[in-house]
Parts: C-alpha cells; structure tokens; sequence
C-alpha cells in the first residue's frame, strides 16, 4: 500500500472543498507525502545547492546529484521553486558563521515544493576541533528541527553529519534523505564515519542496492515486517521471511510474493538463532542482513500489569535480538560488509503510559545497538536502529478514535506513517553502501512532537 | 543423462495444512482451496516462486465434476509457474503415496527434474449427487428438441427426486463400509478391543509428543487459524476409549469404535521430489530417497480377503524384490484406516498358516518393532483426508529418516476396492 488509506483527514484535506473547510476551522492540513516507486528519478524537480566557505562536502552532494541526473543549481533566483535546498555547513567554525543558514534559506523557505528537501550538511561537533567549531555545529540541530517543523506541503529537513574522511560514503545517505524514500522521516540527525576501504560499496544500480544480499526479516508475515520483505525484494535482496509457525499460512503468502523462503520460528525458543543460520548456511552459505523486526506489546499500567505480560514482551522484543545477535556474531555466518537493523520505537525514547515493559524493552534495543557498535564493526558489520512513531497499521488501526487521532497529528506531517516509509529506511541502513552510518537510532516518525 | 538410465528420486521436503475434523474449521474449504494452500506453502518453504516445476501429481477421492483439472486448477492458483503440468490420479486412499510413486519414476527415469506429488480430501464440501431419476429427467430435458417436450418432461420431476444422494463410504459390490468389512477382518484375526483403544491412545500420545517436539514446524503449514491437526486427543486414554460404544458391525462382539477408527476429515499434504543434482543446484536438503514401491489389489468381493488386506501381499512382493526381510527397517508407517487394520497386518505377517497358504512364504514374514512403528503417531490421530494421507506419510518418514541420519523406512497403506499401496525409503 502506497498511499494512505486508513487517514480519512488526509482524504478530505486533498479535496478542494474539504480543504478550505479545514482551513477555516483551524485543523490540521496534512499533505499526501511521495513515495518512491522503482524507475522514478532520486528527486523530482531542482535542487538549489549552498555552502558555506570552507565547507568539505558540496563536491560529493553535486557528484550524487549529477550521477542522479537531476537538475542542480546556485542561484535561487526569485520566483523558482525547489524540491531540495541543501546547505553545506560543515565549514562554519564559529557562531558568527551561522548567519549563513539565515542567509540562504531565508529567500527560499517558502518557495519548497510538495514533499520537498531540506539538508543541512555538517561536521560532527564532536569532530570539529576547536571549541567555537563545536559550538556552532551542535547549533545545526536546532535549526534543522526547526525547519522541519515550518515546513508545508509533506516537506522535510534533517541533518547530515559528516566526519572527515567520510565524504566518499555518504552516498547513499544523500540519496536516502533526498528521495522520497525518506517521506516519513524529518528532523533527524545522522552521522556517517568513515570506514576501511573495502567496506566503501558502490552498488552497480541505485535502483536495486539490495540486489544479490540475503536478508533474514522477523515477524514478516504483516504488518510492517511484511513491508521490509516487500521493499527488500524491490531493492533487489532475497528475503528469508522469518514468523511464528502460527502465522505460517500469511508468511508463505508473503515469502511467495516476494520470491523469498519461510521460515516458521519462535524467535524466543532457545535453538532459534542456531535454526535460522543453519537455514541460511545450507540455503545461501551465509547471510548479509538481519532485520529484527517482531516485537509484540501486552500494555497494562505497571500496578495492573501481569509478570507474564513483563516477561513476554522482554523475552521477544530484547532478550531474543540478543541471543540472535551473539549468534550471528559468533558463528561468522554475517558475511561483510554484514548489516542488523532492529525496530525499537518512539515509545522507547519518550516513554509512554501503560508500556512501562513495552517502552523498556525498545529502550533496550537502543542500549542494544549502541553497545554492540563496535564489536560489529570489527567484523565488518553495522547495526542501527529504527524507531517509528504513530505507523498505520491494524495494531494502531484498533486504537481507541482519541488516541489514535492524537498519535497520527502530533507530529511535523500531521499523519501516520506507513508501513513501507519504516522499510525504506531500513533498507537504507541495509544497504551494502551504508557503511559509514553504525550504532544510530532513526526515527521514523514524521518528527513527532513526543520525546523529540 | 541418457533418459533411460535410472538416477535416484530425493525427497526434499513436504507440507501440508492441519488435518481438520469434518465440517470443522475447513467446512467451507474446498478441495482446491486446500491443495492451493498446502502447496503454496510448500513453494514459500523451499523458495520455489515463480518457479517451472517438471510436474505436479494430486488427487482427491470425494470430487465435485467441476474439479476435473483439479490439480492443474491448484497449480494456476498457486505461486508457482504457470508453466508448471499437472494431472489428478485417484487411487482411494492409496492417492498420495500412488503420485509420490509416478513423481519419483519421472525423475528417476530422467524425464523431469523435479515434481510434487500430493493429495486433498474434504467430506465437508463432498459433491451431492442429484437423485438418479433427476438426473435422468433433467439430461431428458436438456436433450428435448422443442419447449412442449422440454416442459412435458420436467413435468415428471416428482417431490421425491429432489432428495440429494449423499455419497456414501461404501464399497460399490458388496454395499458394506469400509467399517463393515474390516469389522469381519477384525473378526477374523480376533483383535480385541483392548489392543485396539491401547494402540489408537499411543497414535494420540506418539503424535502430540511430535508436535511438542516441533517435528512438523517444517513439515506444516496453518490454514484458515488451524496450527495442528484437529482431531488429536493428547490427553486421551485407554480409559475414555473404551467409554465409547462400538460404531461397526454385528452389535454382538463388535470392537470398533469412532476412538479406535479414523475420524471423516478434511486437508491436504504434498511432498516435493527432485533429482539430487537439482536439490543441490539450489543447495536444497535431501531428507530421504524413494527407493521402491509395490500396489497389490486382492479380490475382497468373491474371494474371503479382507478388504483392507491387500498390503499384506504388497509388503512380501516387495522385500523380496529388494533382497530385505521385514525386520530391516528402521521406521514402519503403516497408515491407521483402524486400529484393527494396523493389528491385522502385524499378525497376518506372525502368522505361520496365512504366510504358508496366502502369500506361499516357508515361514512367517516376520514380526515389526512396535518401538519403530508409527512412532510420531498416525491418522487415528492426525485425522485421514483421504487422498492426503500419502503425502502425510512420505514426509513424515523422510525427516525421521533424516534425523536419524541413516536407515530405511517402510511405508504400507491400505486403500478401498481391496487395493494396497507400499513403499520403501532410504536414508539420505
Ligand atoms: N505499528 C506501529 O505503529 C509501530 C510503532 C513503533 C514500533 N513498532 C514496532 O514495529 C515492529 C512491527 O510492528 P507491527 O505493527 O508490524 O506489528 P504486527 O503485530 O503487525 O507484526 C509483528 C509480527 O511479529 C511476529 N512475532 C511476534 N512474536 C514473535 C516471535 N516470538 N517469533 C517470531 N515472530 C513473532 C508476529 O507474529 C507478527 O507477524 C514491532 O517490533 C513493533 O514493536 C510498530
């Protein structure tokens, strides 16, 4: 599903007449976001490209931009309309400089098209050196969260760190935040490193950057594991689509599909990890993708709560990406350049009433990700993860109308996110040329107002 | 390969979805739907989207007229290949291990690479038959040349006639169910009701520890909410069955009994064979290989065999083509139509006088290991949708073999109209 069918708002606002009814009484007017569909360019319409002096990066930004054939320019001129504004500010090196952003967004801001761009390109503030470089940069994130939450018509903004030596695998990051690939995805914050030169992956087609990798996905018989099987499959990887045995009619639907294989397995049994890599060993000699995906909820406030409710969800969505990872490690089955990709979620970084197990748990997978960072990396490996927000799915399809209507509008985008907006960001981190991002939380979430 | 030379048949795999109880949760199933789902999930286990298969070979016994293609009609709705030829081949319950048998021949032969053999039954959705005389009246009808005649002749249609025959599990020649007859075999070697609900409890305790175990997690696939065969009983007893009143027979000294036979049920099972270059080509496993078959059909209806004897010659004729004594095996599946069907066949086999005389042997085939027999339970159990209970078996016994990881299995299966359908496994 590529539009959004669940948001009836969404609907309405599109409507000419609808749309002026809104206006008039004050609600929210969100904006069907583009989506990428294959054959479709990187970005659709040009592209106004700034940089501060002695910035590092606007070589590789114009170099992703000319390779995507698409229309870049630096003059803003008065009356056109972009559907990027990117702004190279890893020179700036002290607050003063700042006044640039200012100066080039200023005349433009309002001229973004629908599901239009903003970039802010920097250097890790950790990575600038001198302490008014430091200052400045950290400055970045303010402003790009703020635009982000200006911003009409589906439009975006996040800020890419870049440390040096980075610039020549910050490819395929660009491409994700400049593509619609990236639609649900606003205000964040990435940094890519860099990395030993054979993990610097050009994929021959950006079409298909997936193309000859196996990736293993948990809980993929629906919802949006079902979306990364389907997303993988298009970016050309061969899914193993990983589910309960209980499920195991809708996971054959979906492993069809996408011309991939089912594996029925509770990931909470203990031989779990040792059957998916002896599959994955015998099948295709090893594996390049693991997506940690299932994950269940059993709220209840924290007095009310049953222990089994506690010990399920821990069990499910921490302890097993646990034992699998240290699986996946020790067998040496993840062949390099290796990838994991685990789904916490919003819920994990803000806290949320009712999932104080729920809520642990995905604050575990931040932990999680954090901590294994560098052991993965010496294997060659990467591991992030993503935390959506408020996704249309039939878990937040059975919301109660109140809460269900609050999770969709509170956030820059005023709607849900759908399924398939998680998967392109996962296969963005998936990507054989992701390299240089490792140990990161995205999230995807259409910058929601909560735990921002 | 020369198309002549004759290569091993591997087993790859099987799948199939829950065995269900009689208009239970597949009620509205039909057999295509199932046979569509048991193969889909076969395809989604082993990666075969899209793929052109050799063949694939199924069958149902109960089958509506529309389904004539039913196989083939499975294939187009499945996710593999539309290139993939199909045919039905009916052989009572005998179906599913027949179309094992003409799979794994292809493949041995060199015709085909790979092929999927299988079977499905529903009594839920069975086809009712119009009332002879309907019949007769509306083909009359159909065939009139001119509207006077037309209307003159449904004009004879009477209340009486749109009574539906339902289709009865009864042997055309001699009218008995396959219950009746094998309630005089029962007779005949004098099977007691106690060995009988003794061995229907083990086929429930062998098949729940199985699925405790997780053996089918890769031999199954749910369907529509089912996640394990419908009519297993893991907590039944010797006791509770023989609670139950006999259903079969002369009431007097009658032993079997809706506990101690198997249950009407719907479902489907196929199993997927290869040539071993083509499983390693795509670094599929091989759990098993088929190595033989034998079919015997006795003569139930002037002779004095039982109607459900006919493995008893099949087995013999087998094993000796194969230079094996009965006690060469690792794994016995002999499908459970009864209990007493099971029990029959191990002391027709003891038995010196019926060796002699029947099957012409010096001295008794021999005696099967209880302890390899059956031993993850069978259809008193798992339920019997006919033509689906070959495929059950194959697989079930390719992955014990496979587990073991050496050995042979032998595999007998009693079928209607007297027939019998055997076969041997090996190891991997
Ligand atoms: N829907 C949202 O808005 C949202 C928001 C934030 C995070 N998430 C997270 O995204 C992930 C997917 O969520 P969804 O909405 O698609 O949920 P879903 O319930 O539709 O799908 C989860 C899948 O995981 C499978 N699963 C559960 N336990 C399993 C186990 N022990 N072994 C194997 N598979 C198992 C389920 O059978 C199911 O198919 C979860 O981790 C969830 O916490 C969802």
């Amino acid at each position: 599903m590529s539009t959004n069918e669940r948001d009836l708002l969404l609907k309405v606002a599109n409507h000419p007449v609808g749309k002026q009814v809104l206006g008039r009484i004050g609600l929210p007017r969100p904006a069907p976001l583009e989506r990428w569909q294959p054959g479709r360019p990187l970005i659709s319409g040009p592209v106004l490209l700034g940089e501060a002096p002695a910035g590092r990066l606007g070589d590789a930004v114009r170099k992703v931009l000319a390779e995507a054939g698409s229309d870049t320019r630096s003059d803003p001129g008065t009356t056109e309309r972009f559907k990027g504004l990117v702004f190279d500010a890893s020179g700036i090196s002290g607050s003063g400089e700042l006044k640039a952003l200012y100066d080039f967004f200023h005349p433009v801001i309002r001229r973004t098209l629908p599901s239009g761009r903003v970039i802010v390109l920097g250097t890790p503030p950790e990575e600038a050196g001198a302490v008014p470089a430091a200052i400045a940069q950290r400055a970045l994130e303010g402003f790009v969260r703020s635009v982000g939450k200006e911003l009409r018509g589906g439009a975006t903004a996040q800020l890419l760190y870049v440390s040096p030596g980075a610039e020549d695998v910050c490819e395929s990051t660009l491409r994700f935040l400049l593509s619609p690939r990236s639609a649900y995805v606003s205000g964040q914050v990435v940094r890519v490193r860099p990395v030993p030169d054979d993990l610097v992956v050009v994929p021959d087609d950006w079409d298909v950057p997936l193309r000859g990798r196996v990736a293993a996905v948990t809980g993929a018989a629906r919802g949006i594991g079902a979306a990364i099987a389907r997303t993988f499959a298009r970016d050309g990887a061969h899914v193993v689509c990983v589910d309960l045995a209980a499920q195991g009619d809708a996971l054959a639907g979906v492993a069809n599909e996408v011309g991939g294989e089912a594996v029925q397995l509770d990931i909470t049994a203990a031989d779990a990890p040792e059957r998916l890599i002896d599959h994955v060993r015998t099948r295709h000699g090893g594996l390049d993708v693991m997506v940690h995906n299932a994950g269940i909820t059993r709220d209840k406030t924290l007095a009310n709560m049953r222990e089994d409710a506690w010990t399920a969800v821990i069990e499910v969505n921490l302890a097993a990406q646990e034992r699998f990872n240290d699986a996946l490690l020790s067998s040496g089955i993840l062949r390099r350049p290796g990838r994991i990709v685990s789904v916490s979620s919003m819920v994990g970084i803000a806290g949320q009433r009712g999932q104080t197990n729920y809520a642990t748990s995905k604050a575990g997978i931040i932990g999680m990700v954090q901590a294994l960072a560098a052991p993965v990396a010496e294997r060659g490996a990467t591991i992030n993860a993503v935390a959506p927000g408020f996704i249309e799915t039939d878990m937040t399809a059975a919301m109660p109308f109140g809460p269900r209507e609050a999770g969709r509008r509170m956030n820059s985008l005023s709607q849900g996110g759908l399924p398939v907006d998680v998967a392109e960001t996962i296969a963005w981190l998936a990507g054989p040329a992701t390299s240089g991002v490792n140990g990161q939380v995205v999230r995807v979430c259409g910058q929601s107002l909560v735990g921002a | 390969m020369s198309p002549v030379q004759v290569r091993r048949a591997a087993i790859v795999g099987g799948n199939r979805i829950p065995f269900a109880r009689a208009n239970g949760p597949y009620a509205r199933a039909s057999n295509q739907d199932m046979l569509t789902a048991a193969l889909d999930g076969l395809v989604g286990r082993f990666g075969l989207a899209g793929e052109r298969l050799g063949e694939v070979a199924a069958g149902a016994v109960l089958k509506h007229s529309r389904d004539f293609n039913l196989t083939r009609e499975a294939v187009l709705g499945s996710a593999l290949a539309p290139e993939t030829p199909a045919y039905d081949v009916q052989q009572a319950c005998g179906t599913g291990l027949e179309t094992t048998i003409h799979v794994a021949n292809k493949i041995a032969l060199g015709q085909i690479e790979c092929g999927v053999s299988g079977g499905v039954d529903t009594v839920s959705d069975a086809p009712i038959e119009l009332n002879d005389d309907l019949r007769r009246i509306l083909l009359r009808a159909n065939a009139a040349r001119s509207p006077l005649e037309r209307i003159a002749t449904l004009a004879r249609v009477r209340p009486g006639h749109v009574i539906p025959s339902t289709p009865r599990n009864a042997e055309p020649r001699t009218g008995l169910s396959m219950g009746e007859h094998q309630d005089l075999s029962t007779r005949r070697w004098e099977i007691t009701r106690r060995e009988q609900d003794e061995y229907a409890a083990a086929s429930h305790h062998k098949l729940a520890a199985a699925y405790e175990a997780g053996f089918f997690d890769d031999l199954m696939t749910p369907y529509l909410g089912l996640t394990r065969d419908q009519n297993l009983r893991p907590d039944t007893s010797v006791d509770k069955l023989a609670a139950l009143p006999p259903v079969f027979g002369e009431r007097e000294g009658a032993t079997m009994t809706a506990g101690n036979s198997t249950p009407l049920s719907d479902g489907a099972s196929t199993v997927l064979l290869a040539s071993e270059s083509w499983a390693q080509e795509r670094s599929l496993p091989v759990l098993a290989y088929f190595v033989d078959a034998e079919t015997a059909a006795v003569d139930f209806v002037h002779g004095d065999e039982g109607l459900l004897a006919a493995p008893l010659y099949a087995v013999p004729r087998l094993l000796q083509r194969n230079g094996l004594g009965l006690g060469d095996f690792d794994f016995y599946e002999i499908h459970e139509a009864f209990a007493s069907q099971v029990l029959m066949t191990l002391r027709a086999w003891e038995d010196p006088v019926f060796c002699k005389e029947r099957l012409g042997l010096d001295s008794p085939l021999g005696t099967i290991d209880r302890d390899r027999l059956n031993v993850n339970g069978s259809s008193l159990a798992a339920g019997h949708p006919f033509a689906a209970t070959g495929g059950r078996i194959v697989a079930t016994l390719a992955k014990l073999l496979h587990d073991k990881g050496s050995g042979r299995g032998l595999i007998s299966i009693c079928a209607a109209g007297g027939q019998g359908v055997t076969a041997i496994l090996e190891a991997a």
